[in-house]
């Protein structure tokens, strides 16, 4: 298999095809327009397939929520400003058990913020983001590879629990290239689901909605979205560990974070500190448990986020009072850099006395 | 004996929830009728909205989806291109189709997307209680315009379908109203036809009814049909807006 030069952008187009995404309405927004211009090359005009650029972000998802209903694997794709206004197509598609990808690729916020790479959006990706009580699956790559990766494994996981998949990226993961490898071939019959509504043909007529005069019957449909979800917790948390065996201090960063994190801690460990990572790649659910075994061995945790502090507090929940937990973040769409980090890292260290004993 | 009138097929045994004088019951059943005509149940999914026709899916013996408030020709879009096969309709309020969804009706008429809309113009929101709508008519009392709409404050009354009309996409447009069984077999001949552009493959199709609200109108049923002949026509005056059909006429 060969692999090839591409931007995270165009990587997710081309695993979206290959995994058998037949519908892509999308909106242009900076620092994802390379992924709805790739669609619109390669989708377009494949037998079967749809690529509509909508008039909005909320067209765009409601289109998705449409084709979902057709049965038909659908995607679309936006950044922070964009992905706020998806938010109500996102509550009706958890609500309506409906399958879709949502393509993040995250900028500085608030209001329009920056085109810049920021991870702002952690709170709005794994708290459900629109109104109602609802989770959605938020997968978090760290490279180009996982892009890909990932977006096949989010059509999978958006099949087979009935629930939209949420990918965070940011701008630098969507407009960087590096090379990629596709382990998916486009498959031959494009897939559609069993219980597609296409016409009452040969069964009886079936709805599809959200609204109900009746507390008790939303109330069920709650229930079996919580119990849902406590599968997909207990099946599919999914999380990196890097040199965490003998590690004293553990860095606890996702997505691009987590990139320069890596860097950073293999400086570290060339001069003899020994820090270690934990890397969700679900954001939600998050990979609590693992952090809670962690704890048993190291009890300083260092938290390094694009933002103010949001992942953070998912941390604080696993661990209570049972670590030592710092904060080291950059808002607005400012990019540390690894030499930057390591400083943080070497600082606690040291306040913390980890060298000591060694 | 000759079998003139009966029980549509694709309209279920069950008794409406709407108000004495609603129009809506009259159009569902209209819709029912002709998808028994064209025999095209087993093809056809529905995109009701939020308010009254909510429950839409109590009547209509056809896939329905609910769409979100204004959102019906984005959902119906993206069905229609995911399944071609399927004959798509939306059934739209004034609020959700003139107000909030405005944006995706004009774009979706415009794309030429192969749907039918069936839009309800009663002038008021109904569901929430009487509050101005898009197509309140000036002067008009409403429970947001207690002085009468103020076209200095409120704006007017907004004729979406000459609107829609101007899209290029667009191949079909009719106002009618459903106060009259004149005016309800005309209704009928519309949507008729709307569904057969729509087979026929030829671009976005759009019925808008006049229909009374005679609970947030306050006034009887008899009352508010007449208003319609009265007051409501001179501002949505009934007819043909556009039609490049290139079909024979809806007559």
């Amino acid at each position: 298999m060969t692999r090839e030069l591409m931007t995270g952008n165009a990587a997710i187009g081309e695993a979206a095809i290959r995994a058998g995404c037949q519908f892509y309405s999308g909106y242009p927004i900076t620092p994802q327009n390379e992924l709805t211009e790739y669609m619109a090359k390669n989708l377009s005009r494949r037998k079967g397939c749809t690529f509509i650029q909508a008039e909005s972000e909320i067209s765009a998802i409601n289109m998705v929520y449409g084709a979902s209903v057709a049965g038909v694997r659908a995607m679309t794709s936006s950044s922070s400003p964009g992905i706020s206004l998806k938010q109500e197509g996102i509550s009706y598609l958890a609500a309506c058990e409906l399958p879709a990808v949502i393509v993040n690729m995250s900028r500085g916020g608030p209001g329009l913020g920056s085109i810049s790479a920021s991870q702002s959006d952690y709170f709005q990706s794994t708290r459900g983001g629109g109104h109602g009580d609802y989770r959605t699956i938020v997968l978090a790559p760290s490279s180009v590879q996982e892009m890909a990766d990932y977006t096949h494994r989010a059509f999978e996981l958006s099949d087979k629990y009935l629930i939209p998949v949420i990918i965070l990226g940011d701008g630098m993961l969507g407009q960087m290239m590096e090379p990629v490898e596709f382990k998916h071939e486009i498959p031959k019959i494009l897939p559609v689901r069993s219980r597609a509504m296409r016409g009452a043909k040969g069964r009886p007529s079936m709805v599809i909605k959200t609204f109900t005069s009746n507390p008790s019957e939303l109330e069920e449909l709650n229930w079996s979205l919580f119990r849902r979800y406590q599968l997909i917790k207990k099946e599919e948390t999914t999380f990196e560990t890097f040199m965490v065996d003998d590690a004293r201090l553990i860095v606890v960063a996702f997505g691009i974070a987590a990139r320069i994190a890596r860097g950073a801690i293999k400086s570290a460990r060339a001069s003899g500190l020994k820090v270690g990572m934990m890397r969700p790649v679900t954001l939600w659910p998050f990979p609590s448990e693992k952090l809670q075994e962690l704890v048993n061995q190291v009890k300083n945790f260092l938290v390094f986020e694009m933002n103010m502090g949001q992942m953070i507090e998912d941390v604080q929940l696993a661990l209570g009072d049972k670590a030592d937990i710092s904060f080291y973040g950059r808002p607005g769409g400012v990019i540390s850099t690894p030499s930057e980090i390591l400083r943080v890292i070497s600082r606690l260290y040291y306040q913390n006395g980890l060298d000591a004993g060694k | 004996m000759k079998k003139v009138y009966s029980h549509p097929k694709s309209l279920k045994r069950r008794a409406f929830h709407y108000c004495p004088g609603c129009g809506h019951s009259i159009i569902h059943r209209l819709i029912c009728e002709v998808i028994d005509e064209l025999k095209i149940q087993e093809i056809t999914v529905g995109v009701p909205p939020p308010g009254c026709s909510v429950f839409a899916h109590h009547y209509f013996d056809v896939d329905m989806i609910e769409s979100a408030h204004g959102r019906g020709a984005a959902v119906a879009t993206g069905l229609k291109r995911a399944c071609p096969e399927t004959i798509v309709f939306t059934y739209q309020g004034d609020g959700d189709l003139a107000a909030i969804g405005t944006t995706e009706t004009i774009h979706a008429s415009n794309r030429g997307e192969n749907i039918t809309a069936i839009f309800i113009n009663n002038a008021v929101y109904g569901m929430t209680g009487g509050q101005m709508a898009p197509t309140t008519l000036t002067n008009m009392i409403t429970t947001t315009t207690p002085y009468g709409r103020d076209p200095k404050l409120e704006g007017y009354p907004i004729r979406m379908s000459e609107i829609i009309a101007l899209s290029k996409g667009t191949v079909y447009v009719e106002r009618t109203a459903v106060n009259s069984p004149a005016h309800i077999q005309r209704t009928k001949k519309a949507i008729c036809k709307a569904f057969q552009t729509q087979l026929d493959r030829l671009g976005y199709s759009l019925v808008e009814i006049l229909s009374p609200c005679p609970t947030n109108w306050k006034m009887t049923p008899v009352e508010s049909w007449r208003w319609i002949d009265q007051e409501m026509v001179k501002e949505f005056p009934l007819g043909v807006i556009k039609d490049i059909t290139g079909a024979k006429n809806a007559d």
